[in-house]
């Protein structure tokens, strides 16, 4: 936790008094990067932390998303499959991942080393079909790039 | 019209985006000007003779908004929109990997008009290269003096504080926006109140884009005058529209707003994929109305035009969709977005966005029965003007629009239970 900590109140020594409740946010994404998933704990201990009401900080960690409250695997697939990819073969390219690593959308491989997601639209239309791995973008794939990709990752 | 470029304008190198080049290539200078020689009435008057208009969606005039805030009040706020969801978008992206400097100027000025000491950037959390562009931007700035306590020694003060989203589309609504920056999850609110009276912390708030921002240090550079030259009368300047799915050559294109949409696919975007026909395009990101190929033989990329044929021209986000596509199956990517993004606040959203989506992945599965159609019509009367936020209205137009143009299609689906596509969405 100590790390953890010391970002927190780095990060908050750069915030005015009245902006308080506005690090709950980056304070979730902090812990996040940290622990690659998050609990209840997690958020009444951000709660405490800022001096919030432990429901608002719970509420946030729930609704959004990318807060995994389930551990993920390694490396983190995501995959759209919103309009623009879907016109250029996200479907193709869903399978293939699927395919590639044994498991469907939603799944992490038995050793722990990937998650697949699904997500909608990565803001990346014009070079679709589109994936993130982790945090890069992997733009214009085809199969044989994507066995490419996944073969360079430790 | 003039071919002038407020963004596209400079060769991208390894260092086109660090502050030495944009200060090289006349980057800050509208700040120093403006903090040596103007009143902040001035940026705003600027601004407003100018005629821009938000680069959001909405299409609001900037100037106006940003006259309707209370400068005197105790705290303003300024939230640069970066959440850059909507589908078939991905212009912001642009301005942060290879010119965050001009944003973050365009909001120095803002911020200036607007007497705001504190401002966010609230840009969605997946963005990576962007968000490392943008920090390592905002610590040139900051070490430069162009933020911070007393700007380039002048008696203006301003932090920009920058904030990552959590994943969620409706974020990029404006109170959501700002009701997430507060550390709550992002319902959004009834209206009014307007941000411009009471939005983040119940102060005085402006909401911009991140391209409407970044236009407005050319605007001080070059004038009002200069700017109302491009682009239409009633709607000015150039826009970053983003072609995606079935062009030869897809990626963005700075046009001049009024910029012919045949021209734009077929002459800068080398026409249709693998030489097929034109189906149909949607013109502004996924939740404006789709347009047929007769339709793009004659509209024009402004508001103005675009609403004489009952669409909008959006966040600029062109999705070109050539013969052969079933249009249902293309529907249910839409429909499936929508229903998994509604916040779940209201329930005409919640449920009819739900329902909609349930139909219609009912119909692409092949069990659709007669009355699914019209019962997608009723679900969508009813979510139309009866939500919180526009997010309804976005879900309900697509599947509107989609029914009424392509109802052969739906029928045909429904009644021999398959695609008379085969289900493509490729080509
Ligand atoms: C569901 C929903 C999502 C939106 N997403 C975005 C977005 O990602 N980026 C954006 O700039 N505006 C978005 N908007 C529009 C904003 O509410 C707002 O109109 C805009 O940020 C205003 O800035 P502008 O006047 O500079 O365009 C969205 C609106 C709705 C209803
Ligand atoms: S319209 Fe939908 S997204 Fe908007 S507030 Fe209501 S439920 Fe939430
Ligand atoms: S639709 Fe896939 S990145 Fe936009």
């Amino acid at each position: 936790m100590s790390c953890i900590e010391e970002k927190f109140a780095q990060l908050r020594a750069t915030y005015p008094k009245e902006l308080n409740s506005s690090l709950v946010m980056p304070f979730l994404r902090i812990m996040l990067d940290e622990k690659k998933s998050l609990g209840e704990s997690d958020a009444v201990f951000i709660a405490n932390y800022l001096g919030l009401p432990a429901m608002q900080v719970k509420e946030a960690l729930t609704w959004y998303t990318m807060f995994y409250r389930h551990p993920v695997g390694t490396h983190v697939i995501k995959v759209c499959r919103n309009i623009a990819c879907s016109l250029m073969g996200a479907e193709r390219i869903i399978d293939h991942l699927s395919q590639k690593l044994g498991i469907k959308p939603g799944e992490t491989t038995a050793d722990g080393r990937f998650t697949l997601l699904l997500v909608e639209c990565l803001a990346s239309c014009g070079t679709a079909p589109v994936m993130q791995i982790d945090d890069t973008y992997h733009e214009q794939l085809t199969e044989a790039k994507i066995d490419q990709i996944l073969k360079g990752l430790s | 019209m003039t071919s002038e470029r407020i963004f596209f304008n400079f060769p991208v190198t390894a260092d086109s985006h660090t502050l030495k080049a944009y200060q090289g290539r006349g980057g800050y200078q509208a700040l120093e000007n403006a903090l040596k020689t103007l009143q902040p009435i001035d940026v705003e008057k600027e601004v407003m003779a100018s005629g821009l208009r938000g680069r959001g969606g909405a299409g609001f005039p900037t100037g106006s908004k940003w006259s309707f805030v209370n400068k005197k009040a105790p705290v303003v706020y300024l939230c640069c929109n970066a959440d850059e969801g909507e589908p078939g978008t991905f212009k912001d992206r642009w301005i942060f990997e290879h010119n965050s400097h001009q944003l973050i100027e365009g909001m120095i000025l803002a911020a200036y008009a607007l007497n705001v000491r504190n401002a966010f950037i609230y840009i969605r959390g997946e963005f990576d290269l962007s968000f490392r562009r943008l920090m390592d931007a905002m610590s040139e700035a900051y070490k430069a003096g162009y933020l911070g306590e007393n700007i380039l020694g002048s008696s203006f003060s301003c932090d920009i504080r920058v904030m990552q989203g959590g994943g969620a589309y409706v974020c990029g609504e404006e109170s959501s926006l700002y009701t997430s920056i507060e550390g709550f999850k992002g319902y959004p609110r009834n209206k009014p109140p307007f941000p411009a009276v009471q939005g983040l912390y119940k102060a005085p708030t402006v909401v911009n884009n991140v391209e409407t921002l970044a236009n407005v240090p050319w605007i001080m550079t070059n004038g009002a005058k200069a700017f109302s030259a491009m682009g239409t009368e009633k709607h000015p300047g150039t826009k970053i529209f983003g072609v995606s799915g079935h062009v030869k050559k897809p990626g963005l294109y700075e046009l001049p707003l009024g910029y012919p949409l045949k021209k734009l696919i077929f002459e800068e975007c080398g026409g249709i994929l693998n030489g097929k026909e034109l189906k149909a395009v949607i013109p502004g990101g996924s939740s404006t109305p789709i347009l047929l190929p007769q339709d793009v033989e004659t509209a024009n990329l402004d508001a103005e035009c675009l609403s004489t044929y009952r669409t909008m021209l959006g966040s600029g986000g062109v999705i070109v969709i050539a013969e052969g596509v079933c249009m249902v199956r293309l529907l249910h990517t839409l429909s499936r977005f929508y229903a998994h993004e509604s916040c779940g606040q209201c329930t005409p959203c919640r449920e009819g966005s739900a329902w909609m989506n349930d139909i219609i992945s009912r119909i692409v599965a092949g069990k659709g029965v007669k009355g699914d159609l019209e019962s997608l019509e009723r679900i969508t009367k009813g979510i139309m003007g009866n939500t919180v936020c526009a997010l309804g209205d976005a879900a309900s137009m697509p599947v509107i629009n989609f029914i009424t143009k392509f109802r052969a299609e739906f029928d045909y689906y429904i009644e021999h239970g398959r695609s008379m596509n085969d289900g493509r969405l490729e080509i």
